[in-house]
């Protein structure tokens, strides 16, 4: 089931948002416990992007993410228990068992393959947009972070993007972005030497503009707008996302520091957390949403603690389905080399 | 009807385009250095100019462009031109086609062509000489064609663009194009994966596949009227899927097997079929496997460095005779 319908209203992107809040506590509780192993990425202060490139989306749309995808996964309708049966390598994932978290996919959903090397989405993207253009309709957005600017792939895929003129909306997710200058016209990234990343795109006529990824609002009117525009122009467009790095991040493996996400933290509780007290004061997305909400009067704090609590059972009983799914038989591993039919002998 | 190589290929590409509006090509220079060949691209790029993309430089970007299509439910191919370029597209052809459809679980499927004119050409140098086939077959997922005839590069274009479900990689060689068979109007193809004995004989057989198809067949006649020897042509026509049964079954007749290939002599081709032969055929043997392959070294640019390297007619027929102790 495709969520973008639910998520075009404010309490739909704040319960959306909170979903993927609580997915990811879940998913780092389980590699903390020892249920999976391998490197993963967590998209914790990323949700309102996710959440809101999703909610301008159709069903023949397509999605291209990376390794950091369960967010643009769940924004998209995928089920979480079935994603995170996958990050644990159970028969009952996606793949059954086959990508783990870093290469989640559901074709169904229009998320047809992912890749985890860097920039090596982008011009897989860019041929979907070009299915999109000779089919006649749908478009497809391209999620990536800024390391994608430093491959190649990233300037050979907007070089066709842009002389094909396909439909294509490229995501970069700058997550680097020290708090004060993310509302400013500068993008820092840790190693490209460029002032303005979204000058790259410009310099290959693929019109580009810089969103505040801690402001919901601003993500929705940005998203919904240049997914029209690639919708009724058929020509692509870039938008950098300035996100500010969740302090969880900043580790070679995901922590929680401060614990999981409070509710009480909306409503004037510190966290005893200085790193964690400050990004959620400037940068989380989903602190500064709730805030917002209850200040205009959309949303109380029971409907809140509500719609957590919600959450908070949906993604207990993904570990659930997770934990009793059985792992994958041995023989599964010569299974998927090659598709059958009109295949060779 | 007799066709070449080339009208081969051009006859495949406008058939595929003509009979599924799905395929696509990204690019569209298949006939790469040769300005005669280039012609029988005309009819194609008239009729078909809205599904032929222009390609510019940039191999990686149009392998990827090629495969994310191919997984939305078109059918491309991409014209990667020089069969070396591929390099240039490696991480997509190597680390994202060959591996969407076990990565997915077996949900999504990428039936993308990469076109590569491959191989010795004569004058091409280190770096326009390569022949990957045995490098791309250590790559479980991708098809590999090697077609050393003008009917099999028609038959294999057509069916790589209009019935593969996987990625392919076609192995096409611009020293084959004026090669001609005959071309039967309805006859079925030799199914993929099935290799084509050329010529059949007693004493030795002789593997080849792609250019060396020719060679070994030049080489069979010489050995027949100077020597005496009946030698058995296999022609390989695909990498991946390998036909082992075929080889074994020749070698089972002959006693002796000779690989011609083009690849280096380390790991390539030439040493995966010893190796089938050394584990599944040695009790079939009369004498040591022979392999007639390009020494393991770049491929220099002067004509007399390039042909003391190339697997000619003159060192398949050396080797036979060593396989068969004379």
């Amino acid at each position: 089931m495709i969520m973008s319908t639910a998520a075009t209203e404010p309490l739909g992107r704040m319960a959306a948002m909170l979903r993927i809040r609580r997915f990811e506590e879940q998913c780092i509780r389980l590699a903390q416990a020892g249920q999976f192993r391998g490197h993963y990425h967590i998209y914790i202060g990323q949700e309102a992007t996710a959440v809101a490139a999703c909610a301008a989306l159709v069903a023949e749309d397509f999605v291209f993410t990376t390794w950091r995808n369960h967010g643009h996964m769940l924004a998209r309708g995928a089920a979480p228990e079935r994603m995170l049966a996958e990050i644990l390598g159970k028969a009952g994932g996606y793949a059954g068992g086959k990508s783990g978290t870093l290469h989640l996919a559901v074709r169904d959903l229009g998320i047809l393959s992912t890749s985890a090397l860097v920039g090596g989405t982008l011009p897989l993207a860019t041929g979907a947009a070009l299915a999109c253009k000779q089919r006649g309709s749908g478009i497809t957005v391209c999620f990536f972070g800024d390391a994608a600017l430093e491959e190649g792939a990233l300037y050979e895929a907007m070089i066709l993007a842009s002389l094909w003129q396909v439909p294509i909306l490229f995501v970069c997710e700058n997550n680097t972005m020290p708090p004060g200058q993310r509302a400013r016209g500068q993008s820092p990234s840790s190693r490209l030497p460029a002032n303005r990343l979204a000058d790259i795109p410009e310099a290959l006529r693929v019109t580009s503009e810089e969103v505040d990824g801690a402001d919901a609002d601003a993500l929705n009117e940005c998203l919904a707008r240049l997914a029209a525009q690639v919708r009724s122009s058929g020509g692509p467009r870039y938008v950098e996302v300035h996100s500010g790095r969740w302090p969880g991040n900043f580790l070679s493996w995901p922590d929680l520091p401060g614990g999981e996400w409070q509710i009480a933290w909306a409503f004037g509780q510190q966290s005893d957390h200085a790193d964690l007290a400050a990004w959620l004061e400037q940068s989380d997305p989903l602190n500064r949403y709730l805030r917002k909400l209850v200040a205009a009067g959309t949303l109380d704090r029971a409907q809140a603690e509500a719609m957590d609590e919600r959450a908070r059972a949906e993604m207990a009983g993904a570990v659930r389905f997770a934990l009793d799914s059985p792992y994958p038989p041995p023989d599964e591993a010569y299974q998927h080399v090659y598709a059958q039919g009109g295949q060779a002998r | 009807m007799k066709i070449t190589f080339a009208e081969g290929l051009a006859k495949a590409l406008y058939e595929s385009l003509a009979a599924d509006p799905r395929v696509l090509l990204i690019g569209s220079n298949f006939m790469g250095l040769n300005t005669a060949a280039k012609q029988l691209m005309n009819p194609l790029v008239s009729e078909f100019s809205n599904r032929i993309m222009a390609a510019p430089v940039s191999e990686l970007g149009l392998a990827g462009a090629g495969i994310g299509a191919a997984m939305a439910g078109r059918r491309p191919v991409v014209d990667i031109n020089t069969g070396s370029f591929i390099f240039q597209a490696f991480a997509q052809v190597v680390n994202e086609a060959a591996n969407v459809h076990y990565m997915s679980g077996g949900q999504t499927s990428a039936p993308v062509t990469f076109y590569c004119l491959a191989g010795i050409r004569g004058g091409g140098g280190a770096q326009h000489s390569h022949r990957t086939q045995a490098m791309l077959g250590q790559v479980p997922g991708l098809q590999i064609l090697t077609p050393g005839s003008a009917d099999d590069a028609y038959y294999l274009m057509k069916w790589a663009l209009l019935e593969s479900r996987n990625p392919t990689v076609f192995l096409s060689h611009s020293l084959l194009f004026g090669e001609t068979a005959e071309l039967v109007p309805g006859a079925q193809m030799l199914p993929v994966g099935q290799a084509r004995i050329r010529r059949e004989g007693r004493d030795v057989s002789i593997i080849a596949s792609s250019i060396t198809v020719m060679r070994a067949m030049a080489a069979a006649d010489e050995l027949e009227h100077k020597h005496g020897i009946s030698a058995e042509v296999v022609d390989l026509r695909t990498i991946a899927p390998l036909d082992e049964n075929t080889v074994l079954q020749s070698v089972a007749r002959t006693g002796r097997a000779v690989i011609a290939d083009e690849c280096h002599r380390r790991f390539g081709v030439a040493a995966e079929i010893a190796a089938i032969l050394a584990e599944e055929g040695l009790a079939l043997l009369k004498a040591p496997v022979r392999r007639v392959t390009v020494p393991d070294v770049p491929i220099p640019y002067s004509p007399t460095l390039e042909a003391e390297l190339i697997v000619t007619k003159e060192r398949i027929v050396t080797g036979v005779l060593r396989v068969m102790g004379r």
